[in-house]
């Protein structure tokens, strides 16, 4: 258990994150990745995800506005958006884009239209647990190893 | 190590050169990460037809790419807009100069007609995304060693295909004679390859993954 308090604290976000279904696996493998040369390398991910993946929010968006949906241009992105979310490790947003992927296939439009709202919720309930997450981490310093979750 | 370096021609180091090829902004930037950590250079771009243009297979100076590198393996996505990394592979693989640069393909969908038809075209493997750094280190240490038997042997077992058998046997069957298939199509066989485990990879991963 660690001492200090700050890094103590990091240990029970990180911990309640992975326990709470936000993240998963591939969260762990970025984390191996970042070392002193690169000690913010997740939270960069991070970032880039969530700037580069608000366009396809925003297209996911307009598209939903134009009926008859185009199911097949729904899938392309969510497509897209779901392979980023993974990247990333975001357990609840992948799984709320497979979801919304079978509803396309189903042509479903109401399951997408619900689906995608819940997506957004997932989505931006992560972005501020991460963005506090870090927060923390930069104040704490560098940790000594990724903690495996389970 | 002379004689790796030799074959392996990437200036003073010998250093592999990765040429891997995404759309996705975010997974760029992690494929180039852990090829980095597996001490690689890479080079990323964001789709088939830059890679064909920095391969100079559009009519451009041949496989030493801008900055005269000699790329050593391609890692390129499968679903991409314009060409798909399946395409991106086929161009590759009837390009005389450049046929014998082993491709990985990345997809995050696991469909089994997918993985035959690029293995068939002569992906040297099928990885399914979210690739993981275990899968880099082990695909660049194979190409390495690749490298250093070629130079022993001054030549390799020339194959596009793998062997049906290696498509439907289980893993433990595979023989591991020379001449028999290897994940990197160059009938090497030094007995620090793992060729069973390799081969049961490819199926492995597609059942690992969700």
């Amino acid at each position: 258990m660690e001492r200090n308090p700050l890094r103590r604290q990091l240990q029970l976000m990180r911990k309640s994150l992975f326990d709470q279904g936000y993240l998963d696996e591939q969260f762990v493998q970025l984390e191996e990745l970042q070392d002193d040369t690169n000690p913010n390398f997740v939270e960069e991910v991070v970032t880039l995800y969530y700037r580069d993946s608000a366009r396809l929010v925003l297209n996911i968006e307009q598209a939903l506005e134009r009926k008859p949906y185009n199911f097949h241009k729904l899938d392309a992105y969510m497509h897209q958006f779901k392979g980023s979310s993974s990247s990333i490790g975001a357990k609840k947003v992948k799984a709320e884009s497979t979801l919304f992927r079978e509803y396309c296939k189903s042509g479903n439009g109401e399951g997408c239209m619900r689906c995608f709202q819940q997506l957004k919720k997932e989505y931006a309930t992560l972005r501020k647990k991460l963005e506090a997450y870090f927060q923390v981490a930069r104040q704490a310093g560098p940790m000594e190893t990724a903690c495996r979750p389970k | 190590m002379e004689v790796a370096g030799e074959v392996l021609q990437s200036g003073s180091s010998q250093e592999l050169h990765v040429l891997a090829v995404d759309d996705s902004y975010v997974d760029r930037k992690v494929i180039e990460k852990l090829l980095k950590i597996s001490s690689c250079k890479v080079t990323a771009v964001e789709s088939g037809a830059r890679a064909l243009q920095f391969l100079g297979l559009d009519g451009g100076k041949g496989s030493l790419g801008f900055n005269g590198l000699k790329v050593n393996l391609i890692m390129t996505d499968y679903s991409m807009p314009g060409m798909t990394g399946y395409e991106l592979l086929k161009k590759i693989k009837r390009s005389s100069t450049f046929r014998e640069i082993p491709v990985v393909i990345m997809s995050s969908e696991n469909i089994l007609t997918r993985i035959d038809s690029c293995l068939e075209e002569g992906a040297e493997e099928f990885l399914v995304k979210p690739v993981k750094l275990s899968d880099v280190k082990r695909l660049t240490k194979d190409c390495v060693t690749r490298g250093e038997t070629e130079g022993k042997d001054g030549g390799r077992v020339d194959k596009r295909k793998l062997e049906d058998d290696n498509h439907t046997s289980s893993s433990s069957s595979i023989p591991s004679s020379p001449s028999t298939t290897t994940s990197f199509g160059c009938g090497l066989a030094t007995s620090e390859l793992p060729l069973s485990p390799m081969h049961s990879s490819k199926r492995a991963k597609l059942r690992d993954r969700d």
